[in-house]
């Protein structure tokens, strides 16, 4: 027996996030261009830089907690996370992202991977065939690529989610293509880095403007939509000019083409397809096709029609700029930078006491005291209230969206952190709390008492002898623009 | 009912190593060399001691925290011996037991040890160590300058004290630590500096300075505890040296995780406040800056020292910046602080502090302070403090002459 849905199936909102530090691609440029001044072409704009704190898990869980922000009430039934460079290869990435997102212990959890497709695959197939519920579409990206590469120049990180089920939709299906072809425009061995790709000429001859053109044209002809009739194109090509080339020969109008983001970001990867169609949905007026396709390994094509409903959540800001080439090479890990015996810190994670505070750590949860109404962290046995101090009275309440200030602060220089001074501070919470809490993405001179905050899943430590780290929340400053 | 332990202990004799960086010293040789003064001072050899309490947190001669170091430093004849350790109020702790032994009648002549011997660790500041198991998953990987730096923020938005204000205050408490220090012959930093060398230097944790932070050094100092009648037999010539209260306060949590109205400011010493009220309740003292002759208080960084003077009542609430740019805490202001130079100069060895601080006052009291003689001196307070401000623990004692 089913529940019958409300509205019609589709796309329910889309976000797309990027980490604050957008590296000027000119000082990328001024340390290349003694042995590389080709990459002139590629050095207009910023690429988008995750801070050493940021990976695929905590960028999704951004994209995601400001998607479910935009959506109240949305309890999504699954909870799939698509990228080429998840932390884990064996310890579900989605899982990690799923807790910190506070998904019901029972959302279906997946990876998916391999290809710059992963995630509008997945998309493509979701809308294809509608399941009940609400489908938590993730994807991020965090390529390394090598230094003086163009793909250093092209890539940049982030994320993007889409949230797909019944309800208020912004665009429904109207038809899709998928296609598999070991086409191999460029690899990645598993466990490394760096990409190894073949000549582009060869890429956008035999790769776009053949097997993405006719995917793209099984599909419009799927749907008897005439290439005219698309009014927004999203095809992630990160190769200049492809995308027009592959509209110019569909006979897709050169202005439906969605500009790639190049200047303000770059390609996202696996996230690039679904951070552009959240650009053209919010461009795209109501009853508008809007085709969006991916390629890598093959491609995927999808059209999509635009309904009246106006896009919930918001856009990144325009972050900060990063001059700084070697702070990039440093947090990438491909720089070994002297950082002194404090770094040599011994970040072994008890995975017992791990496994017993993952609320704690994965959804920031203290406790209200039932008798007294105090909220304290962590969670304990007795109310920390010295009027209260009732027992077994802490029900679990997470701080993960609760507005705070700061108490006290300081920028240390002592303690080693890989992207010096280390701020942290006490942190009062809103309705109750205080905790003692790092700082994350605050400039030098920003802190000050009172400052209003909001709290950012990341990374807290690396333990470089294992291969492990581990997440929690941090604190920075709300600012103009973020949610 | 409790009597608490007002003239019930007397110190018999007591050593201090000289602090700084030994290279050439282990712990075994800091701690004869403390206890070589005091039993010399004392007039008795480790045959007459019943009882020893060790203050120690990284030296280590088992598995696992025992009193062993000290036994075999000093080669005890196998009496009780007890190893405590309660961070940075280590020292105080030791002193605690071994007061307390005494008091109870438990014995006659006891040992208190306190030592550190922190330069083999290969770089300067405290070592880096875990916080715990779960603590490590989500408290900041901090230091002890951040973590008190933590109140100069707080105290100046709190008491709307300009920051360079606080700054130039902070400035004047180590400028004149180090003007005590370079009469200290045992100090590890002798150096006099200026209030523009503190205000230039390298920022370690802001607002903190490299001289707004004390010394990290290697030492040990120690105290022979004995009952009154036995320090006046023993030595009918002097003075008997009493102590008059020995507090501690620990933090329960509050400090770090209560908000509510009734919460801890972030601008002062919660427990600190405790434990001075209580020694001054036990030690029968209304007004503390007039009855305390000088005090050694826990000066790890400069705002400490400074918020300290609030939290145990030298100065009025807001007051503090003005006091120290007056020169109240200056040697020869109204009441001196850190007249051996403090954490600052004298130095830092974690497990001997708190013993430290009291040997100045035995010795001031005594009159044996050299260039630094304070000319009135009673009745003396010691703070040692432990951990860091939102988590800590505080321990107060005042120590002076029989009958003061």
């Amino acid at each position: 027996m089913t529940t019958p849905m409300p509205g019609p199936h589709g796309v329910l909102a889309a976000i797309r996030y990027l980490p604050r530090l957008r590296l000027e691609r000119s000082a990328m440029l001024a340390q290349h261009q003694w042995m590389a001044p080709g990459l002139r072409g590629l050095a207009r704009g910023r690429r988008s830089m995750a801070s050493w704190d940021e990976d695929c898990v905590t960028m999704a869980v951004e994209a995601g907690r400001q998607l479910l922000q935009a959506l109240p009430g949305c309890v999504p039934g699954t909870a799939t996370l698509a990228s080429t460079t998840l932390p884990f290869a064996d310890r579900l990435n989605a899982a990690i992202v799923a807790a910190a997102l506070g998904l019901p212990d029972n959302a279906l959890t997946r990876d998916v991977s391999s290809s710059p497709r992963a995630a509008l695959a997945e998309l493509a197939a979701a809308l294809r065939q509608p399941a009940p519920g609400t489908q938590l579409l993730l994807s991020a990206e965090r390529r390394i690529s090598r230094p003086a590469s163009a793909q250093e120049m092209i890539f940049g990180d982030g994320a993007a989610a889409v949230a797909v089920g019944h309800g208020a939709v912004l665009a429904v299906h109207v038809a899709s293509v998928t296609r598999h072809a070991d086409f191999v425009d460029h690899f990645r061995e598993a466990g490394q880095d760096h990409d190894y790709g073949w000549e582009e000429r060869w890429v956008r001859d035999e790769g776009y403007l053949k097997l993405a053109v006719d995917t793209i044209r099984q599909c419009l002809a799927q749907a008897d939509v005439a290439p005219a009739e698309v009014a927004h194109f999203v095809l992630p090509a990160p190769l200049a000019k492809v995308n027009e080339a592959v509209a110019r020969k569909l006979g897709i109008a050169p202005a439906a083409v969605v500009d790639a983001g190049h200047e303000s970001g770059g390609d996202l990867g696996s996230a690039q397809p679904l951070a552009r169609l959240d650009v053209a949905l919010r461009a795209a007026a109501p009853g508008a096709l809007v085709l969006v396709a991916a390629f890598g390994s093959g491609c995927d094509a999808l059209l999509l029609r635009r309904s009246e409903q106006p896009c919930p959540g918001g856009e990144p800001d325009e972050g900060r700029a990063e001059t700084s080439y070697l702070k990039y090479l440093s947090f990438t890990g491909q720089l070994a930078l002297e950082w002194g015996m404090r770094a040599e810190m011994d970040n072994k994670t008890a995975l017992t006491a791990a496994w017993r505070e993952h609320g704690r750590m994965a959804r920031f949860e203290g406790g209200r005291c039932s008798a007294c109404g105090t909220v304290q962290f962590p969670r304990t046995g007795l109310c920390v209230n010295p009027a209260c101090r009732a027992q077994a009275t802490q029900a679990v309440v997470s701080l993960a969206d609760v507005p705070a200030r700061v108490l006290s602060h300081t920028s240390d220089y002592l303690a080693y952190t890989p992207h010096p001074p280390f701020q942290f501070g006490h942190v009062d919470f809103e309705g109750g709390g205080r905790v003692l809490m790092e700082f994350s993405d605050a400039d030098a001179g920003e802190l000050a008492v009172g400052l209003p905050l909001r709290m950012v899943y990341r990374v807290k430590e690396f333990d470089r002898q294992r291969g492990f780290r581990r997440y929690f929340w941090k604190a920075t400053p709300l600012r103009g623009g973020n949610p | 009912m409790a009597s608490g332990i007002r003239d019930k202990v007397a110190i018999l004799g007591m050593g201090c190593s000289r602090f700084g960086e030994r290279w050439d010293a282990d712990a075994d040789a800091l701690m004869l060399e403390a206890f070589n003064e005091a039993a010399t001072d004392a007039g008795i050899g480790t045959r007459q001691l019943q009882a020893a309490w060790l203050g120690v947190c990284l030296e280590e001669n088992n598995i696992g925290k025992t009193a062993g170091p000290l036994a075999n430093a000093l080669r005890l004849p196998r009496i009780a011996a007890t190893r405590v350790e309660n961070a940075c109020a280590t020292g105080t702790e030791a002193l605690r037991g071994a007061a307390y032994a005494v008091a109870a009648g438990a014995y006659d002549i006891v040992l208190a040890m306190g030592v550190e011997k922190l330069k083999d660790t290969g770089y300067g500041g405290l070592p880096v160590r875990t916080r715990g198991v779960a603590n490590d998953l989500w408290l900041p990987n901090s230091t002890a300058p951040g973590a008190f730096a933590q109140l100069a923020s707080a105290y100046a938005a709190r008491h709307g004290v300009d920051s360079r204000d606080l700054k130039r205050a902070m400035a004047h408490v180590s400028v004149k630590s180090h003007a005590n220090a370079a009469l200290n012959p045992k100090a590890h930093l002798r150096n006099a500096i200026t209030e523009d060398d503190v205000l230039k230097a390298a920022t370690i944790a802001a607002p903190l300075g490299l001289y707004d932070c004390c010394g990290v050094s290697d030492g040990a100092a120690c105290a022979i505890l004995a009952t009154p009648e036995i320090a006046r037999a023993l030595h009918p010539d002097r003075e008997v040296v009493t102590i008059k209260a020995l507090e501690l306060s620990v933090s329960n949590g509050e400090e770090q995780s209560f908000s509510g109205v009734t919460a801890w400011n972030g601008a002062c010493i919660q427990t600190a406040r405790e434990a001075g009220a209580r020694a001054y309740a036990s030690a029968g003292i209304t007004d503390p800056r007039r009855q305390i002759h000088m005090a050694e208080v826990h000066d790890c960084f400069s705002i400490t020292e400074a918020v300290l003077m609030e939290d145990l009542q030298f100065s009025a609430e807001g007051r503090v910046v003005h006091d120290v740019l007056d020169g109240v805490f200056d040697r020869g202001g109204a009441l001196p602080v850190q007249p051996d130079g403090g954490l600052k100069c004298f130095g830092h060895p974690i497990g001997a502090s708190g013993l430290r601080m009291v040997y100045e006052i035995w010795l001031q009291i005594q009159g044996r302070a050299g260039q630094r003689q304070l000319p009135r001196m009673d009745l003396g307070l010691t703070h040692n403090l432990g951990g860091h401000p939102h988590q800590n623990v505080c321990a107060v004692s005042i120590v002076g002459r029989l009958g003061a």
